[in-house]
């Protein structure tokens, strides 16, 4: 029921950091439902620090967070799952000591229902790990580690997936799957809103796209737009 | 001539080791998932010691017969008040994280450290206040240790129950890690704090198991070293906190299986060692293994990332 009066997540002016130093300074985005949103922008922009306020790792200083119609400014991480958001952080995203099956149940574990069946979807989605369900997760490879990451987050059919630099780490190979895998999530009804460094992949199959540097908005349009942008192209999109 | 000794000190070390053991998964869990060295493990495991002195005294009280259950020396009271001991610690130990750890959780480990240095110095005391220096037992009676067979050696029948209680409860916790779904969650969280955050798992409430847990089975290993040494004082504790954190270190910090072979191992090691070394260094054995696996793997042997 979300259309473009209400987005599903709206960010609305930011401030955030790590103890005194700010990052964000008064940052804005938005994601409507069903879209495809990549943030990029230079290291050190604040892309991976917006994506942990928006989940509550993070309490912004100033502005609001507004989630399919709720105010989720300040809230904990596992209260801000139960409304419906789901993250993959870039690094240290699953349970190195866990298998690939309990990794995927830990995702679950505040789901009431019997989440077999999710676990079976999962696997549809990447079926590599349905033959090392039982390996332990720190045995897998890198790109097999990011599946498990993804499929963790999964498992609560969320509203909205976080993905921090999903191609990290990966071969050519790998990210084009990746993307491909993203594609499909988001074709199930997923929206999703990730940050990347790879921003010429990520940002073909994104609907619209913010480019972020040092903690402020710089540019904002749809995914195409901002592929043809010269000057943005120059600085930030590299090749 | 030396080796006939060595089944004999076996025996020794799985009964040595089998405390430790038990100490030692405890001090693992909470020191994996808090991020700090508790050195008040030591005395909790003797304030299980003289909970179960307590209860035991308390069930006598009333009237439950002590007759002895053959072969054990002792009977019904000091079972009931083991388990008593145990569901008891478990609760104190919450109770001292709720006023003492968890308002220091971001200051960093050296304080939390620190902290809980204090927590041993007031546990300690208190039950020396209550319970004076004095050694203290739970069965005065020496046993006979009998002799096995083939093996050549000689077991007390109380030496075989703390063997078995001690495998009991290991293999109590090691169903509750891998099949119930709070044991999976509190893996998961020893694992990787914050991903369990987001993933909606009540990480407090995680760390609240892991303080009961690991506190019980803390009581557990204090209960088993009064019945081993016949007595108890309110030092027994501390005294055995060096086997225990070189148990910890060698088997990897935050691996409660690794704490179970480093609590065998140490426990093994130091009775062997007096084949060629006087008992009076059997402390220093575990010291010195402490330190040669942090200098050559600091991780452990089964420490991962």
């Amino acid at each position: 029921m979300e259309d473009d009066l209400n987005p599903l997540l709206k960010v609305e002016k930011i401030k955030a950091g790590y103890g005194e130093t700010e990052i964000l300074h008064s940052v804005s985005c938005e994601v409507k439902e069903g879209e495809i949103v990549t943030i990029i922008g230079p290291n050190g922009a604040g892309k991976s620090t917006l994506m942990k306020a928006i989940l509550g790792l993070l309490k912004p200083t100033q502005g609001r967070i507004i989630f399919n119609g709720k105010d989720i400014t300040g809230k904990n991480p596992n209260q801000i799952v139960r409304e419906g958001i789901c993250y993959v952080p870039q690094s240290d995203n699953i349970f190195p000591s866990l298998t690939v099956e309990e990794n995927l149940e830990m995702g679950a574990f505040i789901r009431k229902d019997d989440y077999k069946n999710k676990i079976e979807e999962i696997y549809e989605i990447f079926p590599d790990l349905k033959e090392r369900r039982k390996t332990k997760a720190k045995k897998l490879s890198g790109g097999q580690r990011q599946m498990v990451a993804i499929g963790r987050a999964l498992m609560l059919d969320p509203l909205l997936l976080l993905l921090d630099e999903p191609s990290a780490g990966l071969s050519p190979k790998l990210v084009q799957v990746i993307f491909e895998k993203i594609e499909k999530i988001n074709e199930k009804g997923v929206s999703i809103l990730m940050v990347e460094q790879n921003a010429r992949k990520a940002l073909s199959i994104s609907h619209r796209g913010y480019v972020l540097v040092m903690g402020k908005n710089r540019f904002e349009g749809s995914g195409d737009a901002i592929l043809n942008n010269e000057e943005i192209g120059k600085l930030y999109l590299g090749e | 001539m030396i080796l006939s000794r060595i089944p004999q000190l076996v025996v020794y070390g799985c009964v040595s080791g089998s405390i430790i053991t038990l100490g030692a998964i405890g001090l693992s869990l909470t020191s994996g998932i808090l991020k700090f060295a508790n050195f008040a493990h030591g005395d909790v495991m003797a304030t299980g010691a003289f909970l179960a002195l307590f209860f035991l005294f308390v069930l006598q009280k009333i009237g439950l017969p002590s007759t002895p259950l053959h072969p054990l020396s002792f009977g019904l009271p000091l079972i009931f008040a083991f388990v008593l001991s145990m569901l008891t610690t478990g609760g104190i130990a919450v109770a001292i994280d709720r006023v003492v750890y968890k308002r220091l959780r971001t200051t960093g480990s050296i304080t939390l450290l620190i902290a809980s240095v204090g927590v041993a110095f007031v546990l300690r005391n208190t039950l020396q206040f209550i319970w004076g220096p004095d050694p203290r037992y739970y069965i005065k009676k020496i046993q006979k240790s009998i002799k096995v067979p083939f093996l050549g050696i000689r077991i007390k029948p109380d030496e075989i129950f703390i063997i078995i209680i001690a495998l009991f409860l290991v293999i109590l916790l090691h169903l509750f890690l891998t099949r119930t779904r709070t044991g999976k969650a509190m893996r998961a969280t020893s694992d990787n704090i914050d991903l369990a955050q987001v993933s909606g798992i009540d990480t407090e409430n995680i760390v609240k198991w892991t303080w009961v847990i690991g506190s019980a089975l803390a009581a557990a290993g204090g209960v088993l070293a009064g019945i081993e040494n016949k007595f108890i004082t309110p030092s027994l504790g501390w005294d055995m906190l060096l086997p225990i954190f070189a148990a910890v270190i060698l088997g990897g910090i935050g691996n409660p299986y690794g704490a179970m072979v480093g609590g065998m191992i140490i426990g093994l090691s130091a009775e062997l060692s007096t084949l060629f070394i006087s008992t009076s260094y059997k402390p220093a054995v575990a010291f010195i293994i402490m330190i040669v696996m942090l200098l050559i793997k600091p991780k452990g042997i089964l420490g991962e990332e």
